[in-house]
């Protein structure tokens, strides 16, 4: 482990991992031993390891997951889910929950993005964000978990420099706030973890995870920020761990971010008219999607 | 005659490569041009460190750990 000068054997690097996630959740104050975690699952290396931890830990987490009808890409993606339920997560009562876009919506991603002219990446996005905020909310979870890590999370502050997209600065924090009715608390417990490390974590506990990439993600912006932090990793290591930490002590120290995002969004969103879910137009961005893919049908 | 070479399979994209050995782990990933920082050497089902030796009997997968987010 270069960034921290140091080697450990498996016990000790478990430790390591654990200790990391239980800081994470500590230090933003993530959620409490009692509360109902509901974790995004895509048959990967971080939501899977992020589900395992979790249920470790002694934490109440169930997942999602979302079905984009992806070709075989999916069906090996959801089989690998199937698989990790049967085989680890039942054994701690948890429960896993499917959304098929294809059954519920009548198209799969691929067919949604051609219908209303958009990159595919986006429309998976959108559909995601919605699916998973809705999940949590009907279904009662006090929080939403997802497997980003600090690659993704360095990857995308860069991401957000490059661009000047300061907006978007504001709300880059491993924890966002339920900050008003319909909208899921959202959390990000691997922040201080690199994929390097994740997956080591995988293999090292038989996490049985897609490694195929998935098809739609090729040419991918923030895959090139990576490739780009990961070369001066190697020639500076603890890079990445320094830009978004140090990051992350900023914007704390600037502001009492959850206060701020808190109030910001009560004062710029209401519910959507056609599914009551939070927006600042009069239509969320996922129903204008699907008023304009079923105009198209 | 020739000798028998390490069979390295490398993921995303997927390469079948055989190179000679023995060689360390850092030396592979350096010769086939790879960061350190973005893949995991894996013999067999056990996960190996950057200073570990690979011999010709060996296979190796070299596991791209980047995803798309």
């Amino acid at each position: 482990m270069p960034r921290h000068n140091t080697s450990l054997c498996k016990d000790c690097f478990t430790e390591f991992v654990h200790t990391q996630v239980r800081r994470a959740i500590k230090s933003h104050r993530m959620f409490a031993p009692d509360d109902r975690i509901l974790v995004a699952v895509s048959g990967g290396k971080d939501s899977l390891t992020l589900w395992g931890i979790l249920l470790k830990l002694g934490y109440r987490a169930d997942a999602l997951y979302v079905d984009l009808g992806i070709g075989d890409y999916s069906l090996r993606s959801k089989q690998k889910v199937q698989r990790f339920t049967d085989t680890v997560a039942a054994a701690y009562q948890s429960k896993l929950h499917v959304h098929t876009v294809e059954q519920e919506q009548g198209a799969g991603i691929r067919e949604l993005a051609t219908l209303v002219h958009r990159p595919t990446c986006s429309t998976c996005g959108t559909m995601k964000r919605y699916q998973f905020n809705r999940v949590a909310v009907e279904q009662d979870y006090d929080v939403m978990a997802t497997g980003h890590n600090l690659d993704d999370e360095a990857a995308r502050l860069l991401g957000n420099v490059l661009h000047w997209q300061t907006d978007y600065l504001d709300k880059q924090t491993p924890s966002l706030p339920a900050s008003l009715g319909g909208f899921a608390k959202k959390v990000k417990p691997l922040y201080r973890l690199t994929e390097r490390e994740i997956a080591a974590y995988a293999v090292i506990h038989h996490i049985d995870y897609i490694v195929e990439e998935c098809p739609m993600a090729k040419g991918s912006k923030l895959l090139a920020y990576k490739h780009a932090l990961n070369r001066l990793e190697a020639d500076s290591p603890g890079t990445k761990h320094t830009f978004y930490l140090n990051f992350l002590d900023r914007q704390a120290k600037q502001q009492e971010t959850a206060g701020n995002i808190a109030e910001q969004d009560r004062q710029r969103l209401h519910p959507c008219t056609t599914c009551g879910q939070p927006t600042s137009a009069n239509v969320c961005s996922y129903c204008q999607m699907m008023a304009k893919a079923k105009a198209h049908v | 005659m020739i000798r028998p070479a390490m069979k390295i399979i490398v993921t995303n994209p997927r390469q079948e490569l055989e190179i000679q050995g023995p060689t360390r782990v850092h030396q592979l990933l350096q010769q086939l041009d790879l960061t350190p920082e973005a893949y995991l050497v894996i013999r067999g089902d056990e996960l190996v460190t950057e200073d570990t030796v690979l011999q010709d009997s060996d296979s190796i997968e070299i596991r791209s750990v980047i995803s798309g987010g």
